[in-house]
């Protein structure tokens, strides 16, 4: 690649602005003005740059594409970065979201204004690099990095038991981290580079895999989050601030599928061949058992968490399909939940920001004065619930397409969670929409201001767009996938062979 | 024009949606049901082109998505078939859409309403011009989504709102069957599109595949699992509790959704599927006992109910179990008829009980009714067509279609066949005395309504009765007209390879040969119905109510339907509810945390003392942490790189 290395750019571009809003001086009315303004700019200049990056894509390779390299840290280590059709969109979904976010709390955080938006900027920095790099220490940095702008967002500008939720978010993750460290250091010891493409070509001996397989997945898994370690999430989603949700739902939960994707699949594939019947497992109770944990939440942001467990648990039984339909529909899944699950937390975030409540029943009835609202809330709802014509429902459906191909049993109760979905998903609508507009401090509750239609609206196109013609997420990602997939089974049969020959 | 046929609803939709309120409630009614009828205008025009002998053909619209080897298109598949739904969907659609301008007229939320209708519209058009099991299924969806929205259509009202609910989740759980059955379906023939489906059929009959660890049989299982999607939509036995509810709607959603058109998808799902279904007989025979088992059951329980809505719901859920018996016999051709002229009757019965309602200011309950024939003499003459239709006077559209149903049952060589037949027969006797009861109920004998209500009845407006009119010549006319070419000697030519029968399915040659009687007991038991609903309610009126206090066991059994209700209340929704608890606050709260993090947290405050640390320091504790992460790994590098 020539010219502009936009992937840097794109990158780092958030961490200028950031540093811009560190040189505002001053507590005053204008400066925080000035800081929220310079906050806004820079996502929305990056997210037009990060177009760039989608429109002179190329479909039809597998290869990386944008590749920046500089080496860095005396040689041992390189600052490279690059995007393949797994990861472009991930990078793009963050840099469309988080103007999004940006206006989302211009009015509803007052208090460190600029600490706040230099923590959201870097914050988006980090998310982008997780995306593109293509250097394991490069990745590791980035990866965990992003955590702590998170555990502040959370940690400050959180609810009443804040400390709480960052504590269990920080215990979760710490684990994972160690033991994805210690992998990390195993595989340069062994491969001897830490360069993502050349590690992808390696081999790594069966029974290491094993071990490596593993490590990440401790930490993967808690970030998808997956069942039983996705309890740190239902508290820190009801914690965060509004757009803190939206950044956690739908960036934060993809870091573990990505990873997923990028390292435990294709670089240890004898590994994950020997564990998909128990990331079936843990998959299918995801689905069933958060779903009706979620059917029982007198929360709304809890009720949308734990949904998002049950979503995220359609990824992991796709990814770990193997086949085209599994994968493509998990990553499809993971882009759809970006937008929907943002989606659903910046509308709790509009009555949140007028009532002061998260309380299921404290509402009722609001579509008698707020119908626009309404009809933004049905259409994530029936999103959520995968309804054919939505993005949620394409996900779903190729998820379980691949899952009916692998194993019966995992497809069958996966399919019990369509089911449940729907239970949870309408029940919450009718209890927050519908009904008599009975509560006094309800009757004069106004309408979604012109600022959250700005964030919403795009959010309902695209849903509907990606439901109807999902054809320009499916063809980025298609070559990707299939090379994958080809990889994946030629390293599996060769070893297959290798047995057999073995045997004779 | 095909296109245009299936766009022009959503077109309305958007409209009457989007700039309902620049349009005004006026404007957004006549636009909707102006786009409507020349929907339907064109729906005959090409079906008048099928009656011709046009071909079929396959209209591409676009593609929808592409992965791996699973292709799927927007693209409509126009045959016999999808025109015969075609017509009747848009047909009872627009008189629906006029209907409810009258019906409507003093609703502030009208808009809203002819959007969703218009909607609906649309989605059960792409139901039934799908060429492919997705589009299908978005159809499928999309139909159970509209039937949401208006079943809850008046949002304030608690029973609305929970019938909606009910209606899609139940929905859902068919939805899951037919979900599974795409999914095998793509796995075994490698594609969702009819076409390759159905070629590839014959060479999977009888194959077995793995599913859950056990060999089934490949094509029993997928139209097993197809017919429970088929069972949700058509609300038959064991999944029916659903349409009862729905009558919380508005009465013009009841009679398009409800009776003429949504419902009967599942019949149309397993016409449809007759390339599968003739290679699976296990499966044919299931349907033929679900479907004799629905008609007889809620025939049963229509007999007592008191809510006019209520006994027509029934009725609907009843005679769709004529038309699972007919498709199960192989006789699909049947099931089609009947449902085409059942669209009529009981659209028309639906919008009469509407102008009936609309009439007594919003009464359902025919206890509260009575000696309307007086006041309402038009609407009691329509009613009274749509249900000797509805109970096979001779010579109506339910003579041609239903009786033809109970002689195929009769004729047919399945094992189930001869439950289906009794079953049917005593239905039919159950349908004759509660449509004539509901007849007596509401037209006749002393006015029980309060004096005041008797005295604003007042006949429905124009947009009201040329509906009526309408969908009444059809009651009458639609069997004697259409009988010859969808059941009779020129079928062959009409249906012209739409619907498939195998090579030993000869139900339609057999019914000729059927002993003397058989095409009679239907009209016999009809009569019987009549006289026994004539004695109950207008020579002894006090003679049912004694019935019931003799017998108050089995009346409080019908009058509650059997108790399904309370049933799946308790078993589903319940037991749903107290898992969801038990797995949060015991799983998730005294299981994973307990002894995951706040474990660990209460080990580390006991250790280092009090929680001032804790509080204020993990953050830079887990800075400092990945620090040293950090710097053990560069060391380590340093360290290899040297070594290298």
């Amino acid at each position: 690649m020539n010219g502009m290395p936009i992937l840097s750019v794109v990158t780092f571009l958030p961490l200028v602005g950031a540093l811009f809003i560190f040189a505002i001086r001053g507590d005053d009315e204008i400066s925080i003005r000035n800081a929220r303004w310079v906050a806004l700019w820079t996502p929305g200049i990056t997210f037009i740059l990060s177009l760039a990056i989608w429109w002179s894509f190329d479909n039809t390779t597998a290869e990386f594409q944008f590749v920046e390299q500089a080496s860095w840290l005396g040689g041992a280590i390189n600052y490279k970065m690059g995007v393949d059709g797994i990861s472009m969109l991930f990078v793009i979904l963050t840099t469309f979201l988080l103007p999004g976010c940006i206006i989302a709390s211009w009015y509803s955080i007052t208090t460190r204004v600029k600490e706040f938006m230099i923590a959201f900027l870097v914050l988006e920095t980090l998310m982008i690099g997780v995306f593109s790099a293509l250097d394991l220490v490069l990745f590791y940095l980035f990866f965990e990095g992003g955590l702590i702008p998170m555990f502040l967002i959370i940690g400050i500008w959180g609810g009443k038991r804040r400390v709480y939720a960052s504590f269990k978010f920080f215990l979760f993750t710490l684990l994972g981290s160690l033991l994805m460290l210690l992998a990390i250091m195993a595989m340069y010891g062994q491969a001897g580079t830490t360069d993502i493409p050349t590690l992808l070509a390696h081999d790594f001996p069966a029974g290491m895999q094993t071990w490596l397989w593993l490590a990440f997945f401790a930490s993967f898994a808690v970030k998808v989050p997956m069942w039983p370690v996705h309890t740190w999430l239902p508290d820190a989603h009801v914690e965060a601030p509004t757009s803190g949700s939206v950044v956690l739902a739908a960036i934060l939960l993809k870091l573990g599928g990505y990873g997923f994707l990028r390292f435990s699949l294709p670089m240890f594939p004898l590994a994950t061949e020997m564990f998909i019947p128990f990331v079936f497992a843990l998959s299918v109770i995801a689905i069933i058992y958060t779903s009706l944990v979620a059917l029982m939440q007198d929360d709304m942001k809890k009720l949308i968490a734990y949904s998002s467990v049950a979503h995220m648990g359609f990824v992991t039984l796709g990814l770990f399909t193997l086949s085209a339909q599994g994968v493509q529909g998990g990553i499809f899944q993971m882009l759809s939940h970006g937008l929907v699950s943002a989606a659903l937390f910046l509308c709790v975030g509009v009555v949140y920001d007028r009532m002061h409540t998260r309380e299921i029943a404290a509402y009722g009835g609001l579509v008698h004065r707020m119908p626009v609202y309404a009809f933004v809330f049905m259409v994530f709802t029936l999103a959520n619930v995968g309804l054919p014509g939505t993005s949620g429902f394409i996900g779903e459906f190729l998820a379980l397409v691949g899952a009916f191909g692998a194993n019966t049993w995992a497809a069958l109760l996966a399919t019990i969670g369509v089911i449940l979905s729907a239970g949870y998903a309408l029940w919450l609508y009718r209890r927050v929409i519908f009904g008599p507009l009975e509560k006094e401090g309800l009757k004069s509750i106004k309408d979604m201001s012109v600022n959250e239609m700005v964030v919403l609206l795009p959010l309902v196109a695209l849903v509907i767009l990606f439901g109807v013609y999902p054809g320009p997420i499916l063809d980025v990602t298609a070559v990707s996938v299939d090379n994958l997939l080809a990889n994946y089974k030629s390293a599996v049969a060769s070893v297959e062979n290798a047995t057999i020959l073995a045997a004779r | 024009m095909y296109s245009a046929i299936v766009f022009l609803p959503l077109l309305g939709f958007l409209a009457a949606g989007l700039f309902g309120r620049m349009l005004g409630a006026r404007n957004a009614a006549y636009v909707t049901s102006g786009l409507l009828i020349l929907s339907a205008g064109l729906s005959w025009i090409a079906f008048f082109f099928v009656l011709a002998g046009d071909v079929s053909e396959r209209v591409e619209v676009m593609r929808w998505l592409t992965s791996g080897t699973l292709v799927v298109d927007w693209a409509f598949r126009i045959d016999t078939l999808s025109v015969v739904m075609l017509v009747v969907v848009t047909s009872v659609s627009s008189l629906v859409h006029v209907y409810s301008i009258g019906y409507m007229e003093h609703d502030p939320h009208q808009p809203r309403f002819f959007a969703y209708l218009s909607l609906f519209t649309f989605a059960m058009l792409m139901l039934v011009t799908a060429d492919n099991f997705v589009q299908m299924y978005f159809g499928w969806e999309g139909v159970g989504l509209a039937s949401y929205l208006l079943i809850g259509f008046w949002y304030t009202r608690p029973a609305a709102n929970a019938a909606a609910i009910k209606a899609f989740i139940v929905n859902r759980v068919g939805d899951f069957g037919f979900a599974l059955g795409i999914f095998a379906i793509f796995m075994v023939f490698g594609s969702v599109e009819f076409d390759t489906v159905f070629a590839g059929a014959a060479d999977q009959a009888g194959k077995t595949f793995e599913f859950l660890g056990y060999q089934v049989d490949i094509l029993t299982l997928i139209c097993l699992l197809l017919f429970m999607g088929a069972m949700g939509k058509s609300a038959q036995f064991l999944l029916h509790t659903w349409l009862p509810d729905a009558m919380e709607g508005p009465t013009p959603v009841s009679a398009l959704i409800h009776a003429a058109t949504m419902v009967t998808a599942g019949v149309f799902l397993v016409v449809r599927m007759s390339p599968l279904f003739e290679y699976a007989p296990v499966a044919l025979v299931v349907v033929i006992i679900v479907g004799a088992s629905t008609a007889f059951f809620a025939a049963s329980v229509a007999l007592v109910q008191n809510d006019i809505k209520r006994v027509i719901a029934y009725s609907t859920c009843s005679q769709l179990g004529y038309m699972f018996v007919a498709a199960g016999v192989g006789a699909y051709q049947i099931a089609i008829f009947h449902l085409f002229t059942h669209a009529f009757f009981k659209a028309l019965l639906f919008l009469g009980s509407g102008a009936v309602i609309h009439a007594l200011c919003d009464e359902q309950d025919m206890r509260k009714m009575g000696g309307l024939a007086r006041k309402l003499p038009r609407t009691m003459i329509l009613m009274g067509i749509g249900t000797i239709a509805l109970t096979g006077v001779p010579l109506t559209a339910g003579y041609y279609s239903k009786d033809a149903v109970i002689e195929a049952a009769y004729a047919s060589q399945n094992v189930a066949a001869g439950y289906a037949f009794a079953l049917l027969v005593l239905a039919a006797l159950m349908t004759s005395f509660y449509s004539w009861r509901l007849m007596f109920m509401t037209f006749f004998g002393r006015p029980r309504a309060s004096s005041e209500v008797m005295s604003h009845v007042h006949e429905p407006p124009m947009s009201m009765f040329v509906p009526l009119v309408l969908l009444a010549a059809g009651s009458l006319f639609s069997g004697m007209v259409f009988a010859g070419v969808f059941i009779g000697e020129g079928q062959g030519a009409f249906w012209n390879g739409a619907v498939f029968a195998g090579t030993d399915n000869r139900i339609l040659e057999d019914m000729h040969g059927l002993p003397w009687w058989v095409p009679w007991v239907a009209s016999v038991v009809m009569l019987a119905g009549l006289a026994i609903a004539y004695v109950f309610y207008i020579r002894s009126p006090h003679m049912p109510v004694r019935l019931a206090e003799r017998h108050v066991l089995a009346y409080r059994f019908l009058l509650n339907k059997w108790y399904f209700d309370e049933l799946y209340d308790l078993i589903f929704v319940r037991s749903a509810k107290w898992i969801g608890r038990f797995l949060w606050k015991k799983g998730d709260g005294w299981l994973i945390d307990g002894f995951g993090p706040d474990g660990i947290a209460s080990l580390v405050q006991d250790v280092a003392s009090r929680a001032v640390r804790l509080q204020t320091g993990y953050l830079y504790h887990y800075a400092f942490a990945m620090l040293i992460g950090v710097a053990a790994l560069v060391t380590y590098y340093l360290f290899r790189g040297a070594g290298l």
